[in-house]
């Protein structure tokens, strides 16, 4: 390589005489993916924080007291269904129908909130009986990673708000497409977080 | 009513908060306060605030930006090095039955403000303002992946520098040591401002150097000039990707640990606490976790820096490129598994010591092979000792004595006796001021040409060398002699008068230092004000080797008027080798990145959202987060953040570089 390099070829190229235009927002999803990965050291070390944490009950209220699997599962439920209908959003995107697009959206908020609700009501109902993210290390810990992936979701809804303003406005334009992209990718990766929730918080919990 | 009203207003924020009893701080805000208003009056008077805005504080050139990072380390350098040679005097004179100067209540904030300055603002913005500013010339593109991301993770960078400031006048800083262990950092024990200070201005720091790293790794995969293969890549490049990785995966491991920390103090949370179950060693481990691939951040961009000097001032092709790169990446990854021998003494059985030693042992090979690769760089090159390659020198001969050190503290045993002593301080700022500092110092010599158009003036460079090396031997050998003798680090008196000696020498150590310091600054100003006869218009001062030294000095907006085809890793040697023509007409327009004020709003907000934390001015916490929400969903209503370059000023821009090089009479 070098080699050819120092014989000199005067017909050597050194430039491109078009101009090089990286793709807009060429780098976007590649870009977001690093942001999701270094989100989801943060969820790792919450859920260390668990693992250490998570059997330190301070003679105070330990998951079998506490935890309600059906309701638990109805949760889960909705968050996994508001997964799929984003999928079809991005389904009825490809297709370029605005009207679907922001049904489906609206649709999948809808589950958004409802998960919300229902992890709200169970805190609060927690809060009552006494079992406070004060009360010991293994419920600060517990509030602190299930409360983490909360305000993630309630951050999905607003910026899905925004996005379906958005879109109303501009239409399926190459940059709402790309912005839709990363939501979608947002919006799945609370769903991956929220299993390992599920399974390491909930169900080992209960077995605990 | 009047008092729950003030309360309401101003928090915890009181006129007792105000260091008014304190009389070097009092001297020291008249000081910066005289010394900021005569700044802003002279920016007003110059009637200077509009270019500021429009060309520096708004702007999304990368090169820019790297430039106001580099002022930024600067500035907090001195600040830094104040706190640093207030300790020495201090320890100095501390003896027979002397209180010294220093109450133990200011001295400890001195010491925590030291190490935090120092690595976060000092070394931080340094390494991330070299790597903005070169990353992008160096692979052929013309700025990086998200110029706009890029503006604010600098301003959320100032944004912390600004709280930690503020914490010298208004309050107090942390008097926990720069990594604010719990309990001692927790409510309890600490129930001030201090580590709150310590806290939120680590986060918005941290916000911007987790996006700073995201964009410089999207930078480098993805907008790399044609031809530029990853093994093509020039080696700075190389260890810029590499730190980039480990900024990524380990300052959301801070960004965690701090949150929980602040969870402790702000909602009574039991996660570092004594008593509820709570684990303070997790904190320690956790911090860790983060704080030791903080050190190779900090590094292994030097190493890059390293590695083009040696090349290019040896005139020779770096030796054994391909082993320098996977030393590179061996670091990277190995980084992660040698945390514990931060704290051997926690009492994690032998099994654990045993192999956090050996992975500690295993970093010196791939770092033994790099400083083998430029001794051979050297061997038998035609060496030019020039500031850069002087600094270099010093680095190698510098460096290995830390490195050795480091070696023998990861053995437990030995680190058993030396925990926590002046043995440890000692070694790490061998490796910080042999390799850090030096290699900064370095690389400012080496591109300072291609930011600015004219070189640093030698005389002032080699006297603040000299000053810097002498002063780094006199300032630390007697730490290590004194940390052999079992003293501990962080006291403010001494009883043993035997041990006096060595502070004083340690002492004189840092005054050359400061002499050091005061050289570098004089050199700055004399460069600028000699500028006409140091300039440089051939944009290639050292007879450079890699690609940004193809463009002018200093490179303009778009950096290249053609996007170059890469063909050897030594991409500007190779042409200029195969009879490289500059391309005199063909322009076109170029598609630029528009300027924004956005990153400066958000980092104001984010100050203020801190400032309400720290004091308790919920009010303002409120406003100011809603604020800093609303303005970034209002800043992605904005599509047009894009504009062309005419190809007419991009031919103006190359014929006035044309007409210069002629009137040099150098190769056009």
């Amino acid at each position: 390589m070098a080699s050819t390099a120092i014989t000199a070829d005067t017909a050597a190229v050194f430039h491109l005489e078009e101009e090089h235009a990286h793709a807009e927002g060429g780098s976007t999803m590649l870009g977001f993916w690093l942001y999701l990965m270094s989100d989801c050291l943060i969820f790792a070390m919450l859920f260390a924080a668990f693992g250490v944490l998570g059997g330190n009950y301070a003679a105070g209220p330990a998951p079998k007291d506490l935890f309600d699997l059906g309701l638990v599962a109805v949760n889960t439920t909705m968050l996994l269904l508001s997964s799929i209908t984003y999928g079809f959003a991005m389904l009825t995107m490809d297709k370029g129908r605005v009207g679907a697009t922001q049904g489906w959206l609206a649709v999948t908020m809808l589950f958004g909130l409802a998960f919300l609700s229902i992890e709200l009501s169970e805190f609060a109902h927690m809060i009552h009986e006494g079992a406070t993210p004060q009360r010991s290390a293994f419920l600060s810990s517990f509030f602190t990673l299930v409360g983490t992936h909360g305000l993630h979701v309630t951050f999905g809804i607003v910026w899905m708000v925004t996005l379906m303003v958005q879109v109303a406005r501009h239409g399926l334009i190459e940059a709402n497409r790309r912005r839709l992209m990363c939501l979608s990718m947002f919006w799945h990766f609370l769903d991956v977080v929220w299993i390992g929730v599920f399974t390491f918080v909930y169900l080992m919990g209960t077995l605990r | 009513m009047p008092e729950t009203l003030t309360k309401f207003i101003f928090g915890r924020l009181t006129l007792e908060s105000l260091p008014l009893h304190e009389p070097i701080v009092v001297g020291t805000f008249i000081v910066v306060a005289l010394g900021g208003l005569a700044l802003l009056g002279a920016v007003t008077y110059f009637k200077l605030w509009g270019y500021l805005w429009r060309e520096w504080f708004t702007s999304v050139d990368h090169k820019k930006i790297g430039v106001m990072y580099m002022v930024l380390g600067l500035v907090m350098l001195l600040r830094g090095f104040s706190d640093a040679i207030m300790m020495r005097l201090q320890q100095a004179i501390a003896f027979n039955g002397s209180e010294g100067y220093l109450n133990a209540h200011h001295y400890d904030q001195i010491f925590t403000a030291h190490g935090v300055i120092m690595i976060f603002f000092v070394a931080m913005p340094f390494v991330t303002g070299l790597m903005n500013f070169v990353v992008p010339l160096q692979i052929g593109a013309r700025d990086v992946s998200f110029p706009f991301l890029n503006n604010f993770s600098f301003w959320m960078t100032v944004g912390g520098a600004i709280l930690v400031m503020a914490s010298l006048f208004v309050g107090e800083f942390a008097r926990t040591g720069w990594l604010a262990y719990p309990p001692l950092s927790g409510i309890n024990y600490s129930p001030d401002v201090g580590v709150d200070y310590y806290i939120w201005a680590l986060q918005v720091a941290g916000v911007g150097t987790t996006l700073s790293g995201i964009n410089l790794i999207c930078t480098i995969i993805k907008m790399r000039a044609p031809g530029m293969t990853m093994m093509r890549m020039p080696v700075f490049t190389w260890t810029s990707l590499c730190t980039n990785v480990l900024i990524v995966a380990s300052f959301p491991v801070l960004t965690a640990v701090l949150t929980l920390l602040a969870l402790d103090r702000y909602v009574g949370t039991n996660f570092f606490t004594n008593d509820f179950g709570g684990n303070p060693m997790m904190y320690v481990n956790l911090i860790w976790i983060w704080g030791h691939p903080e050190v190779y951040i900090l590094i292994l961009p030097l190493f890059g820096v390293f590695s083009e000097v040696t090349s290019t001032f040896s005139g020779k092709r770096l030796f054994g490129y391909t082993s320098m790169v996977y030393a590179t990446v061996v670091i990277t990854i190995l980084s992660y598994l040698v945390w514990l021998h931060h704290f051997f003494t926690m009492g994690s059985g032998a099994s654990v010591n045993s192999f956090f030693g050996i992975t500690t042992m295993i970093i010196s090979i791939p770092t033994g092979a790099k400083m083998f690769n430029w001794l051979f760089t050297m061997y038998r090159g035609r060496i030019r000792f020039e500031l850069p390659m002087m600094w270099t020198v010093a680095f190698m001969l510098t460096f290995v004595v830390g490195g050795m050190t480091g070696v023998l503290l990861a053995v437990p045993p030995a680190d058993f006796v030396l925990h926590n002593s002046l043995f440890l301080i000692a070694h790490f700022h061998n490796v910080i001021i042999g390799g850090v500092l030096f290699g900064l110092f370095a690389g400012i010599a080496y591109w300072w040409p291609k930011a600015f158009g004219f070189r640093l003036d030698p005389f002032w460079g080699k006297v603040s060398f000299w000053c810097w090396v002498l002063g780094f031997w006199f300032a630390f050998m007697p730490l290590y002699i004194l940390g052999l003798m079992g003293v501990t680090r962080r006291m403010r008196v001494f009883d043993d008068p035997s041990l006096q000696i060595w502070f004083v020498i340690a002492a004189f150590g840092a005054v050359l230092i400061a002499c050091g310091i005061a050289a570098f600054l004089v050199q700055i100003f004399v460069s600028i004000r000699k500028r006409a006869e140091l300039v440089d218009v051939t944009g290639d001062p050292w007879d450079g080797r890699t690609l940004e030294w193809s463009t002018s000095s200093p490179p303009p907006a778009y950096n290249f008027a053609f996007t170059p085809i890469i063909r050897d890793n030594d991409a500007w040697w190779d042409m200029k080798k195969a009879g490289y023509r500059r391309p005199l007409s063909g322009f076109k327009p170029i598609h630029m990145p528009k300027n924004t004020g956005t990153g400066v709003i958000l980092a104001v907000f984010s100050v203020a959202l801190g400032f309400g934390l720290i004091w308790y001015m919920w009010w303002l916490a409120a406003l100011s987060f809603v604020s800093l929400i609303a303005t970034a969903i209002g800043h992605t209503f904005n599509y047009h953040r894009d504009f062309d370059i005419p190809a007419a000023e991009v031919a103006q821009t190359e014929e006035a570089r044309t007409a210069l090089l002629v009137a040099e009479g150098a190769r056009a």
